[in-house]
């Protein structure tokens, strides 16, 4: 299985390692550093990597590779799986994922690692059973550790692990109890330069944050369940339930998790929330062209769309723009070729507009293709989809827990071509 | 060296970039003598008495082991420490041992005995955490201790320490491969263990120490089957890639008929049905298997056993799983073991993972490219899934391309090489010669598109980006080779290109192409050739070899223009710095030149050199990948890795399965009660080839819509045929026999039907909806009388009828029993409605707290009276075929109401009337089965009588009964279709055709048909109720009617209102009713409390607060009448 795992930063340095089995030296890596060399983009390393004594299988995540080495067949996605753990891990516990962040916690990140994994295999990576051995920092903690000189590993041995229901560690304790429920949905889509959808999909998300006292038994079901086509579940909740029902049972892990993810049946005709008119031209003679985007609502089911944003990435061959928004602001990125729009709340009455001219490489031929947009944006209080939370009921406590709900739809890969 | 590293220890702190230059810096003697100080320092702090201190080292020390420093020389200052009193001390500490114990084996001896200590310990916690500690120090002198433990923590109590066992197991294996047949023994016991917490640990050591010794799993692999869900998410994979190399060991390939479902499938095509893996064979194949056909029949026909169908079914809702790795697990072990027909669902799991990490994507894709060769129909739905973002990584791009070449075929190629063209605009270049080469592979692929693509191909010759062009030219050159002769303009058109295009690989294509088809050119190919021996000197090695070929061709073929160039280009490439050109040259100028010492090879010169070529394949670098296990890293890499297992063939004979069998009592019938549905089942599946009789498509059979019930039947005669029915019941036995009379009769009966000429249908306008609604009602009332009959005139009155038949009352019994299953799917679905339940309450042993049992025929006594009733009611209508056929219409009677859909006026003469059957619909369960029977009262037969255009309320679904194809006149025939009503009461809208007319129908379902009984004891009543209070109570006080005194009369009054089943009730004062509704599967709980005075009280508890409502009213109705 997993035998060691070593951090880089963008730079190509190594600034952490591990091992669970006999020491594999770092210089194992340096397969893995000059195919980073190569790919012109930190993405496109391939992520499975063959060298004569051991293979490769990497991950790219916040700017950082987490790279593992193995010496026997393992399936491949179950280490990549496992990598993004870890990254979630120390997001988890330290906020972000970053070099500093684990440079400054690197004995705690050490700790937990020990933790994830028992010979390659791993062992605990449920966070509720971590953080019972583990326990994050706090500020508080942290100062209350300098004075006392006490520590951030748990004293009690983690319970967790011996339990049916790993991920919910035993006596939960809260003054207010309270359950809340995000229903994130993305759009996922691909219109063509007319405007007409090639291609595009719902993909939805439940994320949880639960603060429930003792062990609470869930049931949340849902006005029409009927919309979800595919779905994956944390594994609290019960899937025959589901199969029989179509409710979500489940006995919640404690604090934020995903509840679900899901995809909307393909039949029901995705809503469009914005359209995009947009006309680029390059001029014959090269050296120059015109750029004239303007955004506006379509179907917005009556609600405001929001935190626009549009991504336009250029022709290698051009060099400035000189562009005038009637709303929002726009920053071209010379370097990257990249020209991100940055609209705000869309108004149905004056729809913003960004126009202006494109300054290319002299002497560059004009550039054949045309560049795609990329949009960005999010409605409050609306799932796209019509997906509705009928109720959410409470077993097993005797207490009256404090529910919420909300909606938000956003733009997932949501692609314009131009 | 490690001194060094101290020091940046110390020195770095938290932040220490480029610290690694210190450790190399051979100069920094200064540096050493302080260290040493340094190094005293931590010492000290290791030694010192407060454990603040020692954890503040500790930190330290760690710190420099997390960034790779050699702290190895603090080994016996740690050390001391293992028994440390503080916890994170300790932990730290074995943190340093399990690093540094290896390389100071002797010292690392004395932190043994606190193990061993340890391993004693009344907590189990400290127990494992001391073997864990123990197993991870790889020192070899201890491994007779470790072997100690890990037996000894094999039978520990605690699962969690058994758990680690399992985990040290390969641990010790790694250090002392000698150890295996100990150690064998322990992963035998282990793999015994019953919890979900050894499982997944054990099968891990199983894979890592003996994966050979399948026989080990035998005994354990239902148990494993069973626990799969509730294990843990990683061992979830390695026992899932376990059994699927176990199941391809014991099991018989599934596919292995697959000539025969073949067979099938081709005579389905030609009748017009697709049939849709026929196009992934190749003809010859075909051909071979029909010849193969006969003898295939002869054999066995393929029973799958319960055991392998038992994996699939428990790996099935891990699909589900939030776990990329466990998905790509369940995949692969449905890629490689399920029948053909199940394969599918994998799809939509796969596509989803595409939404995760792109190296996710990158692996999944991998994947489905394998996937997509052997079983393109299963993703061709989410063919624009793999469309491609310009933001995707190139690597994804790429893959996708691959996905998206594979699943091209005649009917979405049109909308792929759409997609292409702005693919080729892309400013990423690599995508987009993979782009063309995607083309190309279209192109080869598929015959109509050739010309298209080659066209297309062309006009990017002129494409200002020489890359593209490049990539265009290889490519239009494979598929020239396809068909040189109808190209040549293409060919000079390339020749042109000479002059502009660069690179060496196009250019090198170009002068291949013009050098093979030179005779097309005959004017072209010299000059180029002129022009090239210009440039010859400055080509890249490639476009030389060309260049020479190229001469070579034009000498042997038009050697009067090209004698003296030939000779040019020859000795300058004699002269060339590449041995490989010089020696071609040398060759080719032997060979083609004809010289006193060239042999008799320079006459074959020109059959040498231009011999037909074969066209090259392009064929996806996916093509056969799938010898290797699916999801494993060698797929990925397409090269076995270390330790990989290869996936078995299937064995040509299955292996004894008993050896499976556990000494369980309860679990052994759950087991053969399966097979004998398995069998069932697989012969289903066979049936079309079997079977022979031309009666079965009669009209009545297809109302069936080729449901399971249809055909479970239909297997259940078959069986009786073979004689192999000895496990059936003697019920189902018996039922098999009659229906194999029935058929018969069945036959006599279409031949009757088809005796009879058809008579041309006459023309009347076609009245208003509206009137048939009044008709309609107008009925009610009458029905409402008869509904108030007691069960028991009901059976006398269907007798009467019965009687009219002018048969015996035995015989007429049996024979409407056949006449049912003759028309409906009802009573044959009762034999496999038990089986259902049997099924489901096995799936209810693996999950015992949420489950509905199945509605139950046998089970609720109590009800056994209105059902049979009901029975004999659906009798009664079907036994009307001959003798009613006046528009009067049947008398309904019993708790089933026929309401009328067309009425025979409006329907000129063809009426429709409607019942709600209460069976549950096969096809789908959430579905309110509906009985439709039609009766032609007209003078000519109706024809092709379907459902059009439905007009449904969102959400709401209609399973279509099949056509009915003629209905001769005076006939009457029954189908069932399926409604899901979404829960709702709202009317579902559609059009009834027949061949010469639409009329616009509706069905309204009353609230009590949108339930179905389920079965409950008392206790679960209470419970339930106990939960439905509140909003969801609803509870009205009536004064019963006349004739309602009595539970009997309470009883059949509800049940009569609303598909409920009876709970049993202590006292006699209160009836209990329980149901789901159909389509959410909400739980309806009536109760009706009777006092003395013919008081009552209803209540009626349910989640959906607008079915309760409904319902109450509608009780309240039917027991104030």
């Amino acid at each position: 299985m997993i035998h060691s795992l070593f951090l880089v930063n963008p730079s190509g340095d190594i600034f952490l390692e591990k091992h669970w089995k006999s020491v594999v030296s770092r210089s194992v890596c340096d397969y893995f550093l000059e195919a980073r060399e190569k790919a012109l983009d930190p993405e496109d390393v391939p992520p499975v990597i063959s060298t004569p004594h051991h293979y490769l299988i990497s991950i790219y995540r916040d700017k950082l590779f987490f790279l593992s080495v193995i010496q026997t067949e393992v399936p491949p996605l179950f280490v990549i799986e496992f990598l993004h753990r870890v990254a979630e891990m120390i997001q988890d516990y330290f906020g972000e994922c970053s070099e500093t962040v684990i440079k400054d916690n690197v004995v705690m990140v050490y700790e937990l690692l020990e933790e994830m994994l028992d010979n390659g295999f791993p062992l605990a990576t449920e966070s509720n059973v971590l953080k019972e051995m583990i326990r994050p920092p706090t500020i508080l903690r942290s100062v209350v550790n300098t004075l006392t000189g006490s520590s951030n590993v748990g004293d009690k041995l983690p319970t967790g692990q011996l339990s049916t229901i790993p991920w919910r560690r035993a006596g939960v304790k809260y003054t207010n109890n309270e359950a809340y429920f995000d229903v994130v949905e993305e759009i996922d889509a691909i219109l063509d330069r007319t405007g007409t959808t090639v291609f595009a999909e719902i993909q939805g998300v439940v994320e949880a944050c639960v603060k429930l006292s003792g062990m609470p038994d869930l049931t949340l079901s849902f006005m029409n369940p009927r919309l979800l086509d595919d779905v994956s579940f944390h594994p609290c909740v019960r899937y025959k339930r589901w199969e029989s029902e179509r409710v979500l049972s489940f006995i919640p892990p404690d604090g934020n998790f995903t509840l679900m993810t899901y995809h909307v049946n393909a039949q029901n005709l995705v809503a469009i929330p914005v359209y995009v008119k947009h006309s680029i031209n390059f001029f014959e003679s090269g050296s120059g062209g015109r750029l004239d985007l303007t955004v506006g609502p379509k179907q917005t089911m009556g609600k405001t769309v929001e935190g626009v944003l549009v991504t336009v990435h250029m022709p290698k061959t051009v060099l400035s723009v000189s562009l005038n928004a009637t709303q929002g602001s726009y920053t071209y990125d010379n370097a990257t070729k990249v020209l991100v729009w940055d609209i705000g709340k869309l108004n149905p009455q004056k729809l913003p507009n960004l126009r202006g001219s494109l300054s290319l490489q002299t002497g560059a031929p004009k550039p054949e293709e045309n560049p795609s947009l990329n949009i960005d944006l999010k409605i409050q209080q609306l799932a796209i989809s019509g997906l509705k939370v009928n109720r959410l009921d409470m077993f097993g406590e005797k207490y009256k827990p404090f529910k919420g709900v909300k909606y938000i739809t956003k733009a997932g890969k949501f692609q314009v071509r131009m | 060296m490690s001194a060094n590293s101290a020091f940046n220890e110390e020195k770095g702190g938290s932040s220490n970039v480029g610290e690694p230059e210190y450790g190399h810096d051979p100069a920094s003697g200064g540096i050493f003598s302080s260290d040493y100080k340094r190094h005293d320092d931590l010492k000290e702090m290791l030694d010192s008495n407060k454990d603040s201190l020692k954890l503040e080292a500790m930190k330290r020390i760690v710190a420099m082991i997390a960034r790779g420093k050699n702290a190895s020389d603090l080994f016996p200052a740690v050390v001391k420490n293992v028994a440390c009193k503080n916890i994170e001390v300790k932990k730290l500490v074995y943190v340093y041992l399990v690093r540094y114990a290896e390389e100071q084996q002797d010292l690392a001896l004395l932190s043994i005995s606190t193990f061993q200590r340890g391993l004693k310990d009344p907590n189990q916690l400290i127990r494992a955490s001391a073997l864990r500690v123990l197993s991870s120090i790889r020192v070899t002198i201890i491994v007779p201790i470790m072997m100690l433990a890990i037996k000894e923590a094999a039978s520990d109590m605690s699962p969690y320490v058994r758990k680690t066992a399992a985990h040290a197991i390969p641990k010790l294996y790694s250090l002392d491969p000698d150890q295996k047949d100990c150690l064998i023994e322990v992963i035998e016991k282990l793999l015994a263990d019953k919890t979900t917490l050894v499982a997944g640990s054990v099968v891990m050591a199983f894979e890592e120490v003996c994966p050979e010794r399948i026989d080990l799993i035998h005994k354990n692999y239902r148990k494993l089957c069973n626990l799969l869900i509730d294990v843990e998410e990683w061992g979830q994979v390695v026992i899932i890639n376990m059994l699927t190399r176990y199941a391809r060991t014991q099991f018989l390939n599934p596919n292995m008929n697959e000539s025969l479902l073949e067979e099938g499938g081709g005579e389905k095509a030609f009748y017009g049905s697709d049939g849709d893996d026929d196009e992934e064979e190749d003809k010859d194949e075909k051909d071979k298997k029909k010849a193969e056909a006969p003898s295939v029949v002869k054999r066995k026909p393929y029973v799958m056993d319960p055991d392998h169908r038992l994996l699939l079914r428990n790996t099935k809702p891990l699909l589900q799983s939030r776990n990329a790795a466990v998905v790509m697990a369940v995949a692969q072990l449905y890629f490689h073991l399920a029948p053909k027909a199940e394969v599918g669902v994998i799809a939509k799991a796969l596509v989803r993972l595409m939404r995760s990490h792109s190296e996710v994507q990158y692996v999944v894709l991998q994947n489905v490219a394998t996937m997509s060769i052997k079983r393109r129909g299963m993703f061709e739905p989410y063919l624009k899934s793999f469309y491609i973002r310009s933001t995707d990584p190139t690597q994804i791009k790429v893959l996708k391309l691959e996905v998206l070449t594979n699943l091209a075929n005649e009917t979405n190629i049109s909308t792929i090489l759409r997609e292409f063209q702005t693919y080729i605009k892309s400013m990423d270049k690599d995508f987009v010669a993979a782009t063309i080469q995607a083309i190309g592979r279209c192109a080869t692929n598929i015959g109509e598109v050739r010309d298209t693509c080659l066209n297309g191909l062309v006009q990017l010759l002129s494409n200002r980006d020489e890359l593209v062009v490049a990539e265009s030219v290889v490519v239009i050159k494979k598929l020239l080779q396809m068909q040189p002769e109808q190209h040549s303009d293409i060919i000079k058109h390339m020749a042109k290109l000479t002059d502009n295009i660069q690179v060496p690989m196009a250019r090198a294509s170009i002068l291949w192409l013009i050098g093979e088809y030179c005779e097309h050119v005959p004017k072209i190919a010299p000059d180029v050739l002129r022009k090239m021996a210009k440039t010859f000197t400055n080509e890249e090695d490639i476009v030389k070899l060309q260049i020479i070929n190229l001469a070579a061709k034009l000498y042997l073929t038009n050697s009067k223009q090209t004698k003296l160039l030939t000779q040019y280009v020859l000795n300058l490439a004699k002269y060339d710095q590449n041995y490989d050109i010089r020696d071609r040259a040398r060759f080719i100028r032997q060979l083609i030149v004809p010289t006193d010492k060239s042999g008799a090879l320079s006459k074959y010169a020109k059959k040498l050199f231009l011999a037909l070529k074969p066209a090259p394949v392009l064929e996806s670098p996916f093509k056969d990948r799938d010898h290797f296990q699916l999801g494993s890293l060698s797929h990925l890499l397409n090269a076995k890795a270390g330790g990989y297992q290869e996936l078995p063939d299937w064995p040509e004979a299955a292996p004894d399965p008993s050896v499976r069998n556990v000494e369980v009592k309860e679990s052994v019938p759950e087991w053969t009660k399966c097979s004998s549905r398995e069998k069932r089942k697989e012969k289903k599946v066979e049936k079309p080839f079997y079977s022979d009789s031309e009666g079965e498509s009669g009209p009545t059979e297809s109302a069936d819509s080729a449901s399971d019930t249809a055909s479970d039947s239909e297997s259940g005669s078959e069986e009786s045929g073979s004689g192999s029915e000895s496990e059936e019941s003697d019920q189902q036995s018996e039922s098999g026999s009659e229906e194999d009379e029935e058929e018969e009769e069945r036959k006599k009966k279409k031949e009757k039907i088809k005796a009879k000429k058809p008579v041309p249908e006459s023309d009347s306008e076609q009245s208003s909806e509206e009137e048939g609604k009044k008709t309609e009602s107008k009925n009610k009332p009458r029905r409402g009388g008869s509904d108030t009959e007691s069960g028991e005139d009901k059976d006398s009155e269907t007798e009467s009828s019965e009687s009219e038949e002018e048969e015996s009352e035995e015989e007429s019994e049996e024979e409407t029993k056949k006449k049912k299953k003759a028309t409906v799917s009802k009573p044959p679905s009762k034999p496999p409605k038990i089986d259902n339940k049997k099924e489901k309450k096995e799936m209810s042993l693996l999950d015992l707290d949420d489950f509905d049992p199945a509605p139950s025929l046998s089970q609720v006594t109590p009800l056994n009276n209105f059902l049979s009733s009901s029975l004999v009611t659906d009798l009664e209508g079907l036994s009307l075929t001959d003798n009613v056929l006046s528009p009067t219409t049947i008398t309904p009677s019993g708790n089933l109401k026929t309401y009328e859909l067309l009425h025979r006026i409006t329907g000129e003469g063809l009426s429709v009337e409607y019942c709600f059957s209460r069976q549950p619909f096969s096809p789908d369960p959430h579905m309110v089965a509906v009985q439709i029977q039609f009766t032609n009262s007209a003078a000519s037969e109706a024809k092709n009588l379907h459902i059009e255009d439905a007009k449904l309320q969102s959400g709401m679904r209609m399973k279509e009964f099949p056509e009915i194809e003629t209905l001769p006149a005076g006939e009457t025939v029954s189908v069932v279709m399926g409604i899901d009503f979404c829960d709702s009461t709202q009317a579902a809208n559609f059009q009834l055709c027949t061949h010469t007319r639409k009329f616009f129908v509706s069905i309204q379902p009353p609230v009590g048909e949108l339930m179905m009984p389920i079965f409950m004891t008392e206790n679960e009543f209470k419970k339930e109720q106990g939960q439905l209070m509140g909003m969801n109570e609803i509870t009205e006080k009536v004064t019963l009617g006349e004739k309602c005194h009595g539970e009997h009369a309470v009883i059949q009054r509800v049940t009569t209102a609303a598909n409920l089943s009876r709970v049993p009730c202590g006292s006699d004062k209160e009836c209990r009713f329980a149901g789901k509704t159909v389509t959410s599967g909400s739980l309806v709980l009536v109760s009706v409390v009777t006092k003395d005075n013919g008081a009552a009280q209803v209540t009626v508890n349910c989640e959906k607060m607008v079915i309760g409502t409904m319902l109450v009213k509608d009780i309240l109705q039917t027991l104030t009448q």
